[in-house]
């Protein structure tokens, strides 16, 4: 089967994000990046189904020229080949969904695997959008029954589930009050939420031979998709610092204060 | 940014020790700035591992579970770790010893799990790599590459330690020709509880200095009981007992008499490595101590805060660039040297050793240095942890303990300093390095007043210069010292380690100096490094004058004592700078970044 998979590039939230002071926007200086770690474990999930039952994972990023590290880093952990749609500037979630359908309906993968959000902007869009572009079924936030430390995910067994005939895909999801069970028509699209897996590292083997996987270069005109946005982000702003707490010399005084100031009892 | 390697092959490649002789800047240098893509990746997937996977395991790991510890050794073969010496044909890599240096850093936060991982991957599997036969080879390093089988290095003994050679460990060949039969016994082996293969040293006849590989369970050979160590706790280290013990013919390692050649191969390469091996564990230790002196409050303000304590943030971020800067330059030295040398060929290994050869000078200097800064940084994060760095509970009073045997393996420092100002003399009487010619144009020069003039004009010019005359300093007294002594200066070890120390800080320096103004982004010197070099040069040189001084003293006396010191005097002069101004540059830059504030991986 073959799997499309995404490798948005986003801040490393262990770097220090700072708004810029007019709010356009974030300061770059000093800033790292990485693989948005949903996407790493779509990409984790991916090589699990390939590995089960043979195909190739493509991966697929959109940005500048720097994008092609989040690809190498796919391509790395054992991606076969990579897209790079080369745009810089910004994009909102639509020109991202149309984009990534021009490229689904190029590769024509069985399945489509995306983060549910990336950590960046969480928007939690870009996958329900393309499901509905390509027409085809979706199963967001996909989960695993098993826990992160159990045998299964020891011995990288996938977590989402293909049918014998190759036809569906069973997924587990995320919801409210516990665990959904899905089971859809391939070609699907399957967003991957926290705890589906503990995505590998890249070895030094792999790493080598990434240098050697093809990178195919597009472009949004060689796609025909008018990224033209939609939406405007008008200014950015840090949340407002959080005040001081205060000590309370007993209980009584705590419910008091509760009652009658916070009004939280 | 410019790949290192090109940029040193592309400039006259410096030969070992030439660093004295040669101006700053004279080349491009290696750093973690000019390492490759490939590189950082190897080092994040590396930092990963240790990071998740090692640290946290760290109580277990100390109380000796060995089993753990191949696990681990198995975990990191997965991910190739194991792979970065072994060649391609035989199930590694192949890589650079740039890659390799970085790999070990990266292994080095927890000590315990960094002597292991070296044991293996370096005393364990290099004598093999090196001297082993195709068919040696081929049963040994695709196991070894992966972790399946472990390995150990068996040199010391009861009565030999700095004196390898010595070593009383006898083979003797057996009436059928097929096994030697070894008796004698080895001290304080790494791994020996769990590995699977020993390359231990002994004397064919009595005589005949020889390297053997020793499978586990051999006949008449045994592991014996567990040491109690002062630190590196975790790692296992037990002696060796052979009676009898018969280890086939063809499990001879090298030429029969020709052991010397892989010990002292395998020193050298674990010297320079040695750099790399505490880097790791520095870094941590800085961004530790950091993060408690800024939760600590005493007087109702951060420890952080106190002037004393960031004196002690300084000086760590500051030896932890001085460690960096030369064993990246070093280890780049050594890739110069082999590139352009086809990996598959049937004599690169010679190359490879010829290369780390080549640098002996300064992989002694790593060792020294690298060991001793280690041990300065811990001693100033127990400090600044003050009570709580005395209990067990906070890695750094295990990190204190671990840091002290890197003084004593690998050749003691005392050994070392010997060899580095006894092979640069040694070079120099030889005629492979124009040690005495340079040292004599010094005198002229000295004599006549003249004074080193730095090329550079930025910030660093006065760094330049105060590192051309630790140079100057260090090959005038080199030069008396020799001809005071002639070949009886051996037995002038003062003499020797003073001078060596010297040797050192011009490294050091002139390393810092290089690397600072080759990572200048947009012609602007970064003003943390300007200031460490600053720092470093502030500390390098009245210790050096006086070091010089007193190998003076010590070589000449009357008269001549007064022409010498009377040449060398103007070389201590310096303008000093105001250092808690330094200081402040230094640690502001530690506070952003939460620790030591040059990390290269993204």
């Amino acid at each position: 089967m073959k799997i499309l998979v995404t490798a948005k590039r986003v801040e490393d939230p262990e770097s220090k994000i700072k708004v810029k002071p007019d709010g356009s926007g974030i300061v770059q200086e000093g800033l790292k990046y990485k693989i948005n770690p949903f996407d790493e474990i779509g990409v984790e999930e991916g090589l699990r189904l390939a590995a089960k039952h043979g195909g190739e994972v493509v991966v697929v990023s959109i940005g500048g020229k720097e994008v092609q590290e989040q690809l190498r880093h796919a391509l790395a952990m054992g991606a076969h080949r990579a897209v790079w749609v080369n745009h810089t500037g910004t994009l909102d979630q639509l020109a991202l969904a149309g984009l990534l359908q021009k490229v689904a309906e190029k590769e024509k993968p069985d399945m489509v695997i995306l983060g549910k959000q990336s950590i960046d902007d969480d928007q939690n869009q870009v996958g329900q959008y393309l499901a509905e572009f390509l027409g085809w079924s979706q199963a967001t936030f996909a989960s695993k029954v098993e826990s992160l430390e159990s045998e299964q995910e020891k011995n990288k067994v996938p977590a989402l589930q293909v049918g014998a005939d190759g036809k569906t895909v069973r997924v587990v999801r995320e919801v409210d009050n516990g665990l959904a069970t899905l089971e859809c028509a391939l070609p699907a699209v399957v967003t991957t939420d926290l705890r589906l897996n503990l995505p590998r590292y890249a070895s030094l083997p792999g790493i080598m031979k990434a240098k050697s996987k093809p990178i195919e270069e597009l472009t949004p005109e060689k796609l025909g998709v008018d990224v033209t946005p939609k939406i405007q982000v008008l200014k950015m702003s840090s949340p407002p610092p959080r005040k001081a707490g205060i000590k309370v010399p007993d209980v009584a005084t705590l419910v008091d204060k509760l009652r009658n100031e916070a009004k939280a009892v | 940014m410019v790949d290192g390697l090109e940029a040193v092959q592309a400039a006259e490649l410096p030969t070992g020790g030439a660093f004295l002789l040669q101006e700053v800047g004279s080349s491009r240098i290696v750093s973690p700035e000019t390492f490759t893509e490939e590189q950082r990746l190897y080092l994040k997937t590396a930092l990963q591992f240790s990071q998740e996977q090692v640290l946290p395991l760290a109580e277990r790991i100390e109380s000796k579970d060995s089993v753990l510890l191949k696990e681990l050794l198995r975990r990191a073969g997965e991910l190739g770790l194991l792979m970065i010496d072994i060649p391609e044909a035989y199930g590694g890599l192949g890589l650079d010893k740039t890659t390799s240096l970085l790999i070990a850093e990266a292994m080095s936060p927890l000590a315990s799990w960094s002597v292991t991982f070296s044991a293996h991957t370096g005393i364990g599997t290099l004598p093999i790599v090196w001297f082993g036969n195709a068919r040696q080879k081929a049963k040994y390093l695709p196991k070894l590459a992966t972790g399946e089988w472990v390995s150990a290095y068996a040199l010391t003994e009861q009565g030999s330690g700095s004196d390898a050679l010595g070593a009383k460990t006898k083979a003797v060949l057996s009436p059928d020709g097929r096994h030697y039969v070894l008796n004698g016994s080895k001290l304080y082996i790494t791994n020996a509880a769990f590995a699977d293969v020993f390359i231990v040293f002994a004397k064919v006849d009595g005589e005949r200095f020889t390297g053997f590989i020793v499978e586990r369970g051999t006949p008449g050979f045994t592991v014996g009981p567990e040491e109690h160590k002062m630190g590196i706790r975790g790692s296992s280290t037990c002696p060796l007992f052979f009676e009898d013990a018969r280890v086939p013919v063809e499990n001879v390692l090298g030429e029969i008499g020709r052991g010397h050649k892989i010990a002292f191969n395998i020193l050298n390469y674990g010297r320079l490595k040695l750099g790399a091996a505490v880097l790791g564990g520095m870094k941590l230790q800085l961004g530790n101590a950091l993060r408690f002196a800024q939760e600590r409050k005493q007087f109702g303000t951060p420890v952080a805060s106190f002037p004393l304590t960031r004196e002690k943030f300084a000086r760590m971020a500051t030896l932890i660039y001085a460690v960096e800067t030369m064993t990246y330059r070093t280890a780049g030295l050594v890739d110069a040297r082999l590139a352009g040398r086809a990996r598959q060929a049937a004599d690169y290994d010679e190359h490879v050793i010829a290369a780390i050869e080549e640098y002996a000078i300064e992989s002694s200097i790593m060792k020294v240095f690298a060991s001793e800064a280690t041990g300065q940084l811990v001693d100033d994060a127990v400090q600044i942890h003050g009570g709580a760095g005395y209990i067990e509970e906070f890695p750094v009073e295990r990190a204190y303990r671990d840091a002290r045997i890197n003084r004593i393996f690998e050749g003691t420092n005392e050994i070392n300093r010997m060899l580095i100002s006894g092979l640069l003399l040694k070079r120099g009487v030889k005629g492979e390095l124009p040690l005495f010619a340079v040292a004599q144009s010094v005198e002229e020069e000295l004599t006549y007043g003249g004074l080193p003039r730095a090329r550079g004009e930025d910030a660093l010019a006065a760094e330049e210069r105060m590192a051309e005359c630790l140079k100057r300093l260090a090959l005038y007294g080199l030069k008396v010292a020799a001809e005071a002594f002639g070949t009886e200066l051996e037995q002038h070890q003062e003499v020797l380690a003073g001078l060596a120390d010297v040797v050192m800080d011009a490294y050091a320096l002139d390393s810092m100096v290089t690397r600072t103004r080759q990572s200048a982004s947009n012609g602007e010197l970064d003003a943390a490094r300007v200031a460490m070099t600053r720092l470093y040069a502030m500390e390098a040189m009245p210790r050096s004058f006086e070091r010089t001084r007193r190998a003076l003293c010590a070589s000449t006396r009357g008269e001549a004592l007064g022409a010498h010191l009377a040449r060398v005097a103007p070389l201590q002069l310096f303008t000093p700078y105001n250092p808690a101004e330094l200081r402040e540059v230094v640690v502001s830059a530690v506070e952003q970044a939460g620790g030591y504030p040059l990390s290269v991986v993204c």
